[in-house]
């Protein structure tokens, strides 16, 4: 036998050492659970209907406040649902109906109807919610919006 | 209580008070007078004497003092107004408005902890210049300057989350920014906005955990940091001021803190405090419409204290404007004691004589380097659109940011090889940061109209 190298007094050390942390990372994690954001069911983030394909004429973009989104039929008749949250710091960007763009009044980011970046600062297209139309219902899914570097023509929905 | 002779023992009336305050508060003997301050709860915040030099009011300016003063007004009036306040979305802006018309001085409790909370962001502003202009921050005060960050971190941030709570349309969009700036941290962006925020946009969880912020866990961390910077103070001493052709070692005056620091102290808190109740009665704070989620305010603008912040976020990529280049900015705040390892100049305005001259021209360097860099942003200078190959990232945000660091060296270089020493050109290149922060910030209040177009004063101020 080699000499006794640890102590009874390291190994005791050790252990408290251990304990504290064990304490300390259960605390931390216990914190950040009780802390973390709870889900609520309904309202915004679930799936909304919008309304019968034809009550949207081609060119016109709708507002559906409860939803954050703005339905959007292009001139080709292709639908498209808009995250209204700006994508560079969070305002509402309203619809400029006369300009036919979406004009951020917080910094003057400007999007195009497919929500295409005209203007900086905006980094990126408005975010889109993805879009089914079934029966001749159009609806939209608020759960899941989807970033986009730039805009696809595929993403545009047509029923 | 050891006499000799049998004395009438002391009623109980006495015995209690001694058991509070145990030497007679008007003493007749040196002795007592001596025992009387030295036991004072005072010296265990002040050293029992201090350089006579230090008490000139243009040395510290109060700030210092002020900064606690302003502290314990806070706690004053933010736990009278949790009593009137109600954090909820439906409820909180109904709160404000019972506080303002019938709870009785209501308006000016809400206006004494709104303007105190301004005055508080001037105030740290002041103090942290002050001591850097004073040399206040290097060897052996080094790790109080870190504290001093700390403290001006929290200051922000009790300011950001009281922003929140009266739930207008001021708050509300001004928070909705501030947040989704925090969105471009890298990786841990996306979840710690969602922490903060309780869910994907500001709302009712914010709210909440806005309040617990702001009426819990920051003033509690904010006092017992404060606790320790002032206790740092004390053990350190404060640098003594002296005029730029003194030498360093010589010995200084002292006398003793009581009464000559004290009494000053008292009444410049008086003062101060009678200064900021006539304001608080003079000015309302502002209230504006509910807020209202569908609706931004043209122009959505952040707080006062952030325009500089927000105008940076116009000229650049967020990542960097929100992100990097504040990041880089307190790093280096917080870094600053530690280039310098040995200063001799502390106590000297601006260093030296050299010094002052330096720093006066890198103020106007600053302001005007800003003032034309915003201009050219403006009409001519497009680099994403100069360089449509390059993502935006790297066009609006390395780019630029690599021109400015450039720029920075051939002033520092430049200063230096025309005899300025190293101290004088970090001098110089933080005053010309600085100056053009200030700039920035002046534009983003008085200069930024509708769609933040660029206009004149006279039409930003209803
Ligand atoms: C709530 C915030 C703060 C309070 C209550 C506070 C309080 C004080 C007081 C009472 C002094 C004594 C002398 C004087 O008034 O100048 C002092 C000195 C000092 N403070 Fe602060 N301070 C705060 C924030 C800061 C900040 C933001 C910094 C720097 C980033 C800072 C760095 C220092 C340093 C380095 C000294 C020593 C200066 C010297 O010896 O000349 N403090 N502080
Ligand atoms: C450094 C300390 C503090 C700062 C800088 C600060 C800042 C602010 C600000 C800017 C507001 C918004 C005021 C307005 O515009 O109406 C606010 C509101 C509020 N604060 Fe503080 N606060 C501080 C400490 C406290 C403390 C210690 C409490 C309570 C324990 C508190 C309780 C409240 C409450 C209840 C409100 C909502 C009422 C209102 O908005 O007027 N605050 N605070
Ligand atoms: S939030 Fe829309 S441009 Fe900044």
């Amino acid at each position: 036998m080699t000499e006794q190298s640890v102590s009874r007094r390291d190994v005791l050390k050790l252990g408290w050492g251990l304990a504290s942390a064990a304490i300390l990372g259960e605390g931390l994690l216990i914190g950040l659970r009780f802390l973390a954001p709870r889900v609520g069911e309904g309202e915004f983030g679930s799936v909304i209907t919008a309304g019968p394909t034809d009550s949207f004429i081609a060119g016109s973009v709708t507002p559906f406040n409860e939803g954050r989104f703005y339905l959007v039929r292009l001139e080709d008749g292709g639908f498209l649902a808009l995250y209204r949250r700006c994508t560079h710091l969070g305002c509402s960007v309203p619809y400029d109906a006369t300009r036919g763009e979406f004009v951020c009044p917080c910094h003057g980011s400007a999007f195009s109807i497919e929500g295409r970046v005209l203007n900086a600062p905006a980094p990126r297209p408005l975010d889109m919610f993805p879009v089914t139309v079934q029966d001749g219902q159009v609806f939209v899914d608020t759960g899941n919006p989807v970033e986009r570097d730039v805009h696809e023509a595929q993403s545009v929905v047509y029923a | 209580m050891n006499d000799n002779l049998p004395e009438a023992r002391p009623g109980l009336v006495q015995r209690l008070w001694r058991s509070v305050q145990r030497d007679p508060l008007s003493p007749e003997s040196d002795r007592d007078r001596m025992r009387l301050v030295m036991n004072n709860l005072i010296l265990h915040l002040h050293p029992s004497k201090v350089a006579a030099r230090t008490l000139r009011f243009n040395y510290t300016f109060g700030l210092g003092g002020l900064l606690a003063l302003l502290a314990v007004i806070q706690v004053v009036t933010g736990v009278l107004l949790m009593f009137a306040y109600t954090p909820s979305p439906d409820s909180a802006y109904q709160s404000m408005l019972a506080l303002q018309t019938e709870v009785p001085f209501g308006q000016l409790i809400r206006n004494l902890h709104h303007w105190s909370a301004n005055l508080m962001i001037v105030a740290i502003v002041l103090h942290l210049l002050r001591v850097f202009f004073t040399g206040g921050f290097a060897s052996p005060r080094q790790f109080n300057w870190v504290l001093g960050i700390i403290l001006l971190l929290l200051v922000v941030g009790a300011n950001f989350t009281g922003y929140l709570l009266p739930w207008d349309q001021l708050a509300y969009w001004a928070v909705t920014v501030g947040s989704s700036l925090i969105g471009y941290i890298p990786l841990a962006g996306d979840a710690i906005t969602r922490l903060l925020l309780g869910g994907p946009e500001v709302g009712a969880a914010t709210l909440t955990n806005f309040y617990g912020l702001h009426v819990a866990v920051i003033p509690l961390t904010l006092f017992a940091v404060m606790s320790f910077h002032l206790w740092r103070v004390r053990k350190d001493t404060l640098t003594v001021p002296r005029r730029a052709d003194e030498p360093g070692d010589v010995p200084v005056e002292k006398v003793t803190t009581i009464p000559h620091l004290v009494s000053r102290e008292l009444i410049f808190a008086l003062v101060m405090l009678a200064l900021i109740i006539a304001w608080a009665v003079v000015f309302n704070a502002p209230l504006e419409e509910a807020a209202n989620p569908d609706h931004s305010p043209n122009p959505a603008k952040a707080a006062w204290y952030f325009m500089g912040l927000q105008e940076l976020l116009l000229h650049f990529h967020p990542t960097f404007g929100a992100i990097i280049i504040p990041g880089l900015a307190l790093l280096g705040l917080a870094a600053l004691p530690y280039l310098e390892p040995d200063m001799e100049a502390q106590g000297i305005w601006f260093r030296s004589i050299q010094g002052r001259w330096i720093a006066g021209i890198s103020i106007v360097i600053g302001v005007l380097s800003a003032a034309l860099f915003v201009g050219l942003d403006e009409v001519l200078l497009d680099l994403p659109a100069l360089l449509p190959f390059l993502p935006t990232v790297i066009s609006n945000g390395w780019v630029p940011l690599a021109g400015i660091l450039l720029f920075l060296l051939a002033y520092y270089e430049g200063l230096y090889r025309l005899g300025a020493t190293a101290c004088e050109a970090r001098l110089a290149i933080f005053t010309l940061l600085l100056a053009a922060f200030f700039t920035f910030t002046i534009i983003g209040i008085f200069f930024r109209g509708e769609g933040m177009a660029l206009v004149m004063p006279w039409s930003v101020i209803p």
